[in-house]
């Protein structure tokens, strides 16, 4: 018999563990001399209230969808995959190639292409530590960070030395052709009697995500592989009772958590800096760990955890704007989030069984 | 009238919402033997370990020698005089008997004072309950059964007056159950009280001067084991009347499905645990496996199952297997009909975390059969389970009840569902009954001569002697990775069988068909 019913342990428990961590913050900003109230107000102001928000809003949910959804493929296998900041990075490269040496008639065409490279540069970098991982037993958390580092050394090496033109001064690639930059909402969706979105970088890559959530869906729940990806992680020694290979479902979970840890790269890079800059993944990669967590390795919760990142990040922003509470204070709150719906999980689904344990006692008394 | 040894009044215990433990009452008399017996499940474990101070009872009252005892932790335990010996031993392997003796229960600072006071004492225990034990031998190297005498005597040298012995025949071949059962007795004249857990009802029968039966955290019944009987006891285990004996008709046994030849296999530190090993099998019979565990057998069904690599020759159907490589996979040896109950449901044949139905294609779900275009056909899945399921009457019937919801019975149900409807030319099943209750018991057995009656194959691997009796048309015994003979069962006894898993051989061959 289940111990409560699965709708509460999906919708309950993060909930309850949302509204300790906003208590919890809530006090952190008492103690700081501001008005937890005010600070809400303003956060949601500015995250949800305005359809520019909205569009800071969803584009960091963009990211955070594509590296939660990675790290959930990769979890599903029981493989950690915290390389997703490398695999977006070596992926940004695989976009701006895309978009700089080809000639594309159309975004949509471009669109597609810099998917395919992103996603291919992605896994790639996802290959090497799974084949160590499956081959070689080398732990995947480690070789993962470790290809985050290197990842970040190649993309400085490649903008500094190869991609930068000649005469600039910042690591960076010059701008995309024209024909390569994605619409955005403000694009797609404002008339000009009602301007919508104004100058937000949310682009055509959210569908892309919306996608992506779908196809993981799919994959995992549905297919065979997703079958053997799922079985793989619960038990390897009843994976290879059923004769799953582990070496097989090692490189290509880990090659699809690359490959969508990649596709972040298309939001960032093409459609949002329209060049590759350093920096453009922004910890996204390793927020996609919390987004996973907090997600449940579901599409619909990662689409949800991502929403909840995206609104936590530009409304971070917003107070950091507005108010003298430092940026800082934002990541902590970030912190306080993962604490409580990741690592102290437990504490509130303990009471929370007993709670439904003992509704059912009742009724079954009557 | 004397003090009861122990008494227990009124324990309960839960985990969660799971009553172990309801409200449950008993006195065990001074130099006595007391057994508990019970499905799995049913709570026995969880008493004793309250007894022993791991758990705490929610509820209820501990008495020791007629004195009221809080038992807290396994320290006060021992020092109100009880001592444990569980299933899977705690001993340091590579430490010497007398070490692990003194291992916790040193005097002082200095090793070797207390070294020489454990020696002399376990001189003295040795000569008066015949548990002689070489006191610098290393665990390591002496048998199971002296181990289980080194936590005997670890728990003699803490001054225990009362044993609790958990499963202690679990890993013993029959002699050295007799052994310890002449041990026990010894220690039960000398005025040692003995709780003896056990789900064999042959040694409750055997041993015990009185008997509680457990059924679903509550104690059914508090007996004199001279006043009841199996069949009586099993009844009250279950909860209904059980049939104890297999119905079968003689084997007709057909073309030849398996051969294996010279078949060995080492395993992961290069040790060799199947030592060539061979033997035939042919339809419309089974072969029982017979061996203490650890002798080879769970190697023979996993290199046969597909799940280990292995040298030598083995056909199916007349056709060579391969053994390494790619095509030495589960997948493989499912296209060449063998499925396979592995020893170990929890861990090999199911996924504790998928529902039922997901369970019931698990190593088959490549079938065409269950995919629709690039998708698995969950729907047909569902229904097909549905059906396994009614017709290995699993209970609950719900195919979206995850696997580790069910009771260890219904869990194993699943598996041969799965793997007996597949319409195998040969079965390979590990422990069929291992952890299931009396009353699945009866009906395992029965589909399992049932598929014999079809003309298959079986290859049956079990620890219990009864089951390999009951069950074969002949049995194979194992020993340290070989095959020591091959009796008929109605040729043979547990005494000549439990000698040759002990890897005596016995030089009556009248049985052999080989």
């Amino acid at each position: 018999m289940e111990k409560m019913p699965k709708w509460a342990d999906a919708t309950l428990v993060p909930l309850i563990s949302l509204l300790l961590a906003a208590l919890l913050s809530a006090l952190v900003i008492l103690a700081i001399g501001e008005d937890p109230v005010a600070a809400l107000k303003l956060m949601v102001d500015g995250a949800l209230m305005r359809s520019s928000g909205w569009g800071y809003t969803l584009y960091y949910a963009t990211n955070f969808i594509f590296t939660g959804l990675a790290v959930s493929v990769a979890f599903h296998a029981r493989l950690f995959n915290i390389g997703g900041e490398g695999q977006a990075m070596l992926a940004g490269l695989g976009v701006a190639l895309c978009c700089l040496y080809i000639p594309w008639p159309h975004w949509s065409l471009a669109l597609l292409g810099a998917c395919l490279f992103a996603g291919l540069f992605g896994a790639a970098w996802a290959l090497i530590p799974a084949y160590l991982q499956a081959k070689r037993g080398s732990h995947i958390v480690i070789t993962t960070i470790m290809f985050n580092y290197i990842a970040f050394s190649v993309l400085g090496y490649m903008l500094v030395n190869v991609l930068r033109p000649a005469r600039a001064m910042e690591p960076a690639s010059p701008r995309f052709p024209e024909a390569t930059n994605l619409p955005t909402f403000e694009d797609m969706f404002s008339t000009a009697a009602a301007p919508l979105f104004k100058s937000a970088p949310v682009n055509v890559s959210f569908f892309v995500a919306l996608a992506a959530c779908v196809f993981v869906y799919l994959l995992i729940w549905r297919t065979k592989l997703g079958y053997e990806i799922r079985h793989f992680g619960f038990s390897e020694t009843a994976a290879n009772y059923a004769g799953t290979s582990g070496v097989r479902i090692t490189v290509v979970a880990m090659l699809i958590s690359g490959a969508l840890a990649g596709l972040m790269a298309v939001n960032t890079t093409q459609g949002e800096a329209e060049r590759l800059i350093l920096n453009s993944t922004e910890g996204a990669g390793f927020i996609g760990i919390a987004v996973a967590l907090m997600g449940r390795n579901h599409p619909v919760g990662v689409l949800l955890a991502a929403l909840l990142f995206g609104f936590l990040y530009q409304g971070g922003a917003e107070l950091a704007l507005w108010t003298n509470i430092p940026r800082e204070l934002i990541t902590v709150i970030q912190a306080l989030v993962i604490l409580f719906t990741g690592a102290l999980d437990h504490m509130v689904r303990a009471p929370l069984e007993r709670v439904f344990l003992a509704m059912r006692s009742k009724k079954e008394a009557l | 009238m004397t003090e009861p040894a122990i008494e227990l009044n009124g324990i309960s215990k839960s985990f969660g919402p799971v009553e172990a433990n309801k409200d449950i009452s008993i006195r065990v008399m001074p130099g006595t033997i007391h057994g508990i017996i019970g499905e799995n499940g049913a709570g026995k474990s969880t008493l004793m370990s309250i007894l022993f101070g791991f758990y705490k009872a929610d509820r209820g009252e501990i008495f020791i020698h007629g004195q009221k005892t809080e038992i807290p932790d396994s320290q006060a335990a021992i020092a109100a005089g009880i001592g444990m010996v569980f299933q899977h031993f705690k001993l340091v392997e590579n430490f010497t008997v007398l070490e692990n003796v003194i291992l916790g229960a040193e005097d002082g600072g200095l090793l070797r004072p207390s070294l020489a006071k454990a020696r002399k004492t376990l001189k003295e225990l040795a000569e008066e309950y015949e548990l002689h034990v070489d006191p610098d031998a290393l665990i390591q190297d002496i048998g199971v059964g002296r181990q289980q005498r080194v936590e005997i005597l670890k728990a003699l040298y803490r001054k225990a007056d009362i044993l609790i012995l958990d499963e202690p025949t679990g890993v013993l071949t029959p002699a050295e159950a007799d052994q310890l059962f002449r041990i026990l007795g010894r220690l039960r004249e000398e005025g040692k009280t003995i709780l003896l857990i056990t789900h064999k009802l042959r040694e409750i029968m055997e041993i015990t001067d009185t008997v509680s039966v457990m059924r679903r955290g509550q104690m059914t019944a508090t007996v004199k084991t001279a006043e009841t009987s199996p069949e009586h006891l099993a009844e009250l285990m279950v909860g209904r009347k059980v049939l104890l004996r297999v119905d079968k008709k003689p084997a007709e046994p057909k073309d030849t499905v398996l051969e294996v030849q010279d078949l060995r296999v080492r395993d992961g530190k290069g040790v060799e645990r199947l030592k060539g090993v061979s033997l035939t099998l042919r339809a419309g019979e089974i072969l029982g496996i017979a061996g203490v565990s650890g002798n080879g057998q769970s190697e023979l069904l996993e290199v046969l199952g597909g799940m280990q690599t292995g040298t030598g020759h083995v056909r199916v159907n007349g056709q060579e297997i391969d053994l390494t490589g790619r095509f030495s996979d589960g997948q493989s040896r499912r296209a060449r009909g063998i499925a396979h109950v592995p020893e170990d449901r929890q861990r090999e044949g199911l996924i504790m975390e998928f529902s039922a139905w997901e369970n019931t294609v698990f190593g088959y779900h490549r079938d065409p059969a269950f995919q629709r275009g690039p998708f698995m056909d969950n729907a047909k899945i569902i229904e097909d389970a549905k059906g396994k399921i009614e017709r290995f009457d699993v209970r609950p019937p719900d195919p979206k009840l995850t696997a580790k919801n069910f009771s260890g019975g219904n869990q194993q149900k699943l598996v041969l569902a799965r793997e007996m409807e597949r319409n195998p030319d040969l079965l390979l099943i590990g422990q069929p009954t291992r952890g299931v209750d009396i009353g699945a018991i009866e009906f395992i057995h029965q589909q399992i001569i049932a598929l014999r009656d079809a003309g298959k194959a079986i290859l049956l691997v079990s620890v219990e002697l009864e089951e390999i009796l009951s069950l074969s048309d002949r049995i194979a015994v194992m020993f340290d990775g070989q095959i020591m003979g091959e009796r008929l069962p109605d040729r043979t006894d547990e005494k000549e069988l439990g000698m040759m898993m002990a890897g005596m051989s016995t030089n009556d061959t009248d049985g052999a068909v080989a």
